[in-house]
């Protein structure tokens, strides 16, 4: 009898530490998520707040590019508010206009030559794979997050808890495949 | 394995290695204080002199090896798209952003260094920054993030400073025993017992560099390829590193001026002439660069 008793407590135990662990795991991951979110919206805005300094430079050289110039501007406009796949369709807009910017302004050298300009295109083109970057590293948390909600047992945990599952930052470009590596 | 659990095993292994190379030095102060007549004397002082030299290396250690370097923080404007990088790769890594150095030097380069991911450091040649593409400055940056990332820089770091330790011990015990009076060997009874553990101390004062050293580039080695491989992973193309270490393996100027046998497992690539042979293959701080190479292009 007693040696039954002695199972079923260190089995208690054992089970207790479990659901700590995994508990605790899932929170690690949710907190990771929310990081990789913010992060992705820092540069979002970086990118937001660069925008007009753009325009402004180009437009000096470039006075009749109209069209382009509107486009940028509109897609800056939806940036800000909305929900996740919202974000993610005008952060690809906003990708897409300011590439065709940079193709206007390869006709005219002599933006090229400015200094300012040379200067803006590097920061807003390390501020695109920033943005590519932090999105990379919010998916794959998203996904190992998903992944443990699903999988058996943790599901009952994160049930137990109510841990939903999360949204991916989808983008229409081709997104850079998760490559395998063995260690 | 994935990568977190790579970090895990990592840190573990840590503890693991700094425990051997404890023990190690702990005998090595017993023999060093039997020399001297007193082995707690030897014990306690070996002791007090490792954690001195641990303390100090962790602490400054990274500081002391970029001076060492002669590495200057990198500027915000003149390399900017270098910061952009680094800030880029960290985001991608998921670790605060480490700070940036720059080292006037014309071979292709880089190194990090750091305790952990919040105090680290990735310093890269000038010579890389002018003869790598952007994409392969890229998967460089990516492998130094790893070392970050997965904590190699500090193991290395420890690692470092025991063999350190054992050296100068080893050294002091040999020197010691050379210069020791003779007289001590044959005293009474326990002569025999006492030459017995003399000759065994010594002999292991003589291996015990060696081997510490033996350890400590194959663990070099082994970081080397895991940081190729999880640099991969933040890149998501490992066709960049590849190429750069090709261009490495293919540059007339292979060596860093600044680098020594101190510094010379930090580097992305050996900084050193190299020395063939099979039994030095034992002592070589990097893996074969064209293994390297095409296990990255492998992935």
């Amino acid at each position: 009898m007693a040696t039954l008793f002695w199972v079923l407590i260190i089995i208690l135990i054992i089970l207790v530490l479990y659901i700590i662990i995994s508990y605790n795991r899932l929170i690690t991951l949710r907190n990771r998520i929310e990081n990789a979110w913010s992060q992705i919206n820092v540069q979002l805005k970086r990118r937001y707040d660069l925008i007009p300094n753009l325009v402004e430079i180009v437009k000096g050289y470039a006075k009749h590019e109209k069209e382009t110039f509107k486009m940028v501007t509109e897609a800056r406009s939806k940036l800000i508010t909305g929900s996740l796949s919202d974000r993610a369709k005008a952060s690809d807009m906003i990708t897409n206009a300011l590439k065709s910017i940079f193709a206007v302004a390869e006709a005219y050298p002599k933006l090229m030559a400015n200094e300012n300009f040379k200067m803006l295109q590097e920061e807003l083109s390390g501020t695109e794979s920033k943005i590519a970057y932090s999105r990379q590293f919010y998916n794959d948390s998203v996904m190992e997050f998903n992944i443990l909600i699903q999988k058996f047992p943790t599901n009952i945990i994160s049930n137990m808890f109510n841990f939903k599952e999360r949204e991916f930052f989808k983008t229409e470009g081709k997104e850079k495949e998760p490559i395998k590596v063995k260690f | 394995m994935n990568i977190y659990s790579e970090i895990s095993s990592n840190k573990r292994n840590s503890y693991i290695l700094l425990f051997v190379f404890i023990i190690i030095i702990i005998i090595l102060g017993y023999v060093f204080g039997l020399i001297f007549g007193n082995s707690y004397f030897g014990i306690i002082f070996a002791f007090i002199f490792s954690i001195m030299m641990i303390l100090i290396g962790y602490y400054s250690g990274d500081k002391l090896i970029l001076s060492m370097s002669k590495a200057r923080e990198a500027d915000k404007k003149e390399h900017a798209f270098l910061i952009n990088t680094v800030e880029g790769l960290s985001i991608a890594a998921g670790i605060p952003m480490p700070k940036v150095y720059v080292m006037e030097e014309d071979s292709i380069n880089a190194f990090a260094t750091g305790r952990d991911p919040k105090h680290a450091s990735i310093t890269l040649t000038t010579g890389a920054l002018k003869k790598l593409k952007r994409i392969e400055l890229e998967g460089v940056i990516a492998h130094e993030m790893s070392h970050i990332k997965n904590f190699d820089i500090r193991l290395m770091m420890l690692v470092s400073i025991l063999v350190g330790v054992i050296i100068l011990l080893s050294d002091f015990i040999i020197r010691n025993f050379l210069w020791a009076p003779r007289q001590r060997h044959s005293r009474g009874s326990g002569g025999i017992f006492y030459l017995i553990i003399i000759v065994a101390g010594l002999l292991l004062a003589i291996l015990s560099p060696i081997i510490a050293q033996a350890i400590r580039f194959s663990i070099s080695r082994k970081r080397e390829f895991l940081a190729d491989s999880s640099g991969a992973l933040l890149t998501r193309y490992p066709k960049g590193l590849a190429d750069a270490l090709k261009k490495i393996r293919d540059d007339k100027d292979k060596l860093v001026d600044s680098a020594n046998k101190a510094t010379a497992h930090l580097y992305l690539e050996n900084p050193l002439r190299k020395i063939g042979g099979k039994i030095n293959s034992l002592f070589n701080t990097h893996p074969d660069i064209n293994e390297r190479i095409k296990k990255l292009e492998s992935i």
